[in-house]
């Protein structure tokens, strides 16, 4: 080996040394540096768009994704996946609205209160099936998904409810502040309280650490004592009443009721955590990457918009950013995740 | 007398099959006890019933002088059991100090965890030990000597009376056994009671002070170590005295070229200028510790590591393997370490199976499956290989393990290959069942095939192996021919 080539491979050690230190643990800086080159190519190529009012568009949009996307962090962390989200959220949001109505009754806290007791109610459906009958978690919600939806349709109602009841709608209209022509619901503060303490719950008590040590090994974390069965029901219970908290946030940001909406917008969310560094194997992600994720998404989208691509082009963008993003998340965690180096670093006989 | 562990009468059966019977186990506070038995004894049933993690269908058992709730980990952790399990049982996406915390958090059931916590308790510990671990890394990024090393330092985390160690040494080398027992010696006079599970017998004849034999799920012998010979060690592990094993015939190699030939392949940051040659005939032993690099080179040769460097030929013939298709296409022949979930399609029939890599053989030229063909070919092959069962109709998962093992041996022999490479095939397989697998592959050998066999199972090598080569770190480090194939010279040179 040549002293030359010795030099620039310790020159690229020290390159990775530094990037593996300032990378983040799930590549999060690599995001934000993504988050920042597509707000510059925007800036060179439509700096017209490039005002408050974007940036307060995409906090708008995101606001809901983020809520879903809670819940959807903490499963997938343990291993498992999620699909029954969307109709839980869509549910509760819905049902609340329609007991709302058939009550005559109106108020702008309590109704988020009872949103999350049903997404709780429904989130058990899935905590029974995963935990006590172990099944397969994405098989489990798909079928709680279709079955939640089924209800929510045949039972509870189909028609679309143009107006919410007044202190309701007073919420979707209170703003906290303005960004440019955009308003900043206020409703983005309980969002990102939830955030601060999921990230809070995740990393600093022993319900957190067994979500992540469950989804590295599930056999291991039964083996150190970790009752697995009761961190899967809290994990369900609590990823349920995160859902139908945000099914409450978008009904009532959207200022109109639909049991229609919602289901059909998982993979935005579930493309959020997963580019955010969660990784469908299990024992990887936080809450930080996952607001990243979702800033990224809801970036993408809203530069279509003022591009002025037709919104038929944007599904398939979004796809192809997922992709990209999934694909760059597997890569990295291959590359880390494939084997133990065996040789010994440092080659002494240069 | 105290005991620090009590165990009465514990009885467990898996679907009928009973496991253990009426075992009884006893542990002194001090002593180390070797609980020795044969792949399958019962072992690690034994273990996991102890520790919690299986509910014994009858039994009591006593941690210092007071019964446990059985089938609880937290309630046997609680009274001072720890486990040291064989596959150390860690968290690969957490650090080594959280890893070392975990145990300790759960036993005093905290809410709210602390790093600087986890950070003091992992380090006091390492220093007590005596070694040395970076605490931020994650264990998926440590080496597997490491990981074995926070094992020991997350079971020693707490307050211990009675720690089982399952064959705590097999991925360390020399300096770290010792230093492995003197961290026993220290827990000895610590008053913990130590149950070690070993196959090594001077490992076993050097620590332990008492030797409890399982066979087949019966405590079939017990005695201070001072009374058994290493014969009548293994009399008591497998129920008879194996004759001097090593049988190999002479390879006519001649003037043809070597079945298989590497030459300098390598792998990024996994192994390096590894170069041999397996001759016709011969049977080739690739030996090492465990994450020595072994597994990767056999992976390399056979496409599902494509090699970095260097050259592989198969019969004189250099050949580019940069897949597993190219590898058979070349004439290599695989047989996985875990047959389970790499070797077999366990749901599907064993004719099925056993024809699966040489469909080309039982197909029209069109790739038509012609079932007459397919059914006399995999009817031969049972035959052949022995493998037990009424009806080759019948799922993989109908057999016995050793018969799976069969299986897949099957599978490679009727793609001909002109190289079988053969990953740890006896891991798991009972005695009568290993005896003929090896036959299997002196058949083999006899046909004119190169045999690669990745194994550390010392008397398997020398039972079957014309040369073996040792890996460490994951270079070649030096070779035994012929007559130089004997035990003490392997596992000596094993870890050096």
């Amino acid at each position: 080996m040549s002293t030359a080539v010795a030099d620039s491979s310790t020159v690229r050690d020290r390159m990775s040394a530094l990037w593996r230190r300032y990378r983040g643990e799930n590549n999060e800086t690599t995001l934000l540096l993504l988050i920042l080159a597509l707000v510059g190519v925007m800036a060179i190529v439509e700096p017209s768009a490039i005002t408050l009012g974007f940036f307060g568009d995409i906090i708008r949009s995101g606001i809901v994704t983020l809520a879903l996307a809670l819940g959807l962090l903490m499963i997938i962390i343990s291993g498992g996946m999620d699909v029954s989200f969307p109709a839980i959220a869509i549910f509760a949001g819905y049902a609340t609205i329609t007991l709302m109505q058939s009550l005559g009754v109106d108020g702008a806290v309590w109704p988020f209160v009872v949103a999350v007791a049903m997404g709780l109610l429904l989130g058990s459906l899935n905590a029974v099936l995963v935990a006590r009958y172990k099944m397969e978690t994405l098989i489990a919600t798909l079928g709680t998904q279709v079955i939640i939806r089924g209800v929510l349709i045949a039972f509870i109602g189909s028609v679309y409810i143009s107006v919410l009841p007044a202190q309701l709608d007073a919420v979707g209209a209170t703003s906290i502040m303005q960004l440019g022509g955009t308003q900043v619901n206020v409703l983005v503060i309980p969002v990102l309280v939830l955030a601060g303490a999921l990230a809070w719950v995740l990393r600093r008590t022993m319900f957190g650490r067994s979500i992540y040590a469950i989804g590295g090994d599930k056999e291991s974390a039964k083996r150190v004592g970790i009752s697995v069965k009761k961190v899967q029901v809290a994990i369900y219970l609590v990823a349920g009443a995160l859902a139908g908290f945000g099914g409450m946030v978008h009904v009532v940001l959207s200022r109109h009721a639909s049991p229609f909406e919602i289901v059909g917008t998982e993979l935005n969310v579930i493309a959020a955590v997963v580019i955010g560094g969660a990784l469908d194997s299990g024992g990887r992600g936080s809450v930080r990457g996952t607001i990243l994720g979702v800033v990224l998404i809801s970036l993408v989208q809203n530069s279509l918009i003022r591009l002025g691509v037709s919104s038929y082009w944007h599904v398939f963008v979004v796809g192809l950013v997922v992709l990209a993003g999934v694909a760059i998340q597997a890569r990295s965690a291959a590359a880390t995740h494939r084997r133990t180096r065996i040789l010994e670093r440092l080659e002494t006989a240069a | 007398m105290s005991f620090a562990l009590r165990a009465r009468g514990i009885s467990k059966s898996f679907g009928g099959v009973k496991a253990l019977t009426d075992v009884d186990l006893d542990v002194v506070p001090g002593e180390v006890l070797c609980l020795a038995g044969a792949n399958g004894s019962g072992k690690s049933t034994l273990i996991k019933i102890i520790s919690g993690v299986e509910t014994p269908d009858s039994g009591t058992i006593e941690i210092d002088g007071e019964e446990i709730v059985t089938s609880s980990v937290a309630a046997a952790v609680q009274r001072g059991v720890q486990v040291i399990f064989q596959d150390m049982s860690l968290f690969p996406n957490l650090t080594v100090a959280e890893n070392i915390a975990m145990s300790e958090r759960v036993k005093d059931g905290v809410k709210v965890i602390s790093g600087k916590r986890a950070r003091s308790l992992a380090k006091s510990v390492i220093e007590r030990l005596g070694i040395d671990l970076d605490l931020e890394a994650r264990v998926e990024n440590i080496s597997v000597a490491d990981r074995q090393l926070v094992a020991i330092c997350r079971a020693l985390a707490l307050d211990v009376k009675v720690l089982f160690m399952d064959e705590p040494t097999t991925a360390l080398t020399w300096h770290e056994i010792e230093s492995l027992r003197q961290v026993v010696e220290q827990l000895k006079k610590e008053q913990v009671g130590i149950v070690f599970v070993s196959h090594k017998t001077e490992e076993v004849f050097a620590m332990s002070d008492r030797i409890v034999v399982l066979r087949n799920g019966v405590v079939v012998r017990t005695g201070a170590t001072a009374d058994f010979t290493e014969n009548s060690l293994v009399e008591a592990l497998v129920g008879y005295l194996p004759e001097d094993q090593r049988r190999v015939e002479i390879s006519d190699t001649g003037e043809e070229p070597p079945a298989l030939s590497v030459e300098g392949i390598g792998v990024e940051s996994l192994f390096a200028d590894v170069s041999f040659a397996v001759g016709r005939g011969e049977i080739v032993g690739l030996t090492g510790l465990l994450g020595s690099g072994r597994s990767e080179i056999a992976e390399a040769i056979f496409g599902k590591l494509p090699i970095d460097t260097g050259t592989i030929a198969v019969g004189g013939e250099t050949k580019t393997i940069r897949s597993v298709a190219d590898a058979i296409t070349a004439g290599i022949g695989y047989v996985p370490e875990d047959r389970l979930t790499q070797g077999v399609v366990l749901g599907q029939s064993i004719e099925r199976n056993l024809v699966s890599a040489a469909l080309g053989k039982v197909s029209s030229s069109a790739g038509v499956l012609k079932e007459r063909l397919l059914a006399e070919t995999s009817r031969a092959s049972v035959a052949e290989l022995q493998i037990k069962t009424d009806n080759a109709a019948l799922p993989v998962s109908s057999l016995s393990g050793g018969n799976q093992q069969r299986v897949v041996l099957g599978k490679w022999m009727l793609t001909d290959p002109k190289v079988l490479i053969l990953n740890g095939p006896t891991v798991g397989v009972d005695a009568g069942s290993k005896a003929t697998i090896l036959e299997i592959l002196r058949d083999a050998a006899r046909s004119g095939m190169g045999v690669l066999l990745i194994s550390d199972d010392v008397p398997e090598l020398v039972s079957v192996c014309h040369r073996v080569l040792f890996v460490r770190r994951g270079r070649l480090a030096g070779e035994l021919a012929h007559d130089e194939v004997a035990e003490p010279a392997i596992r000596e040179r094993l870890v050096r």
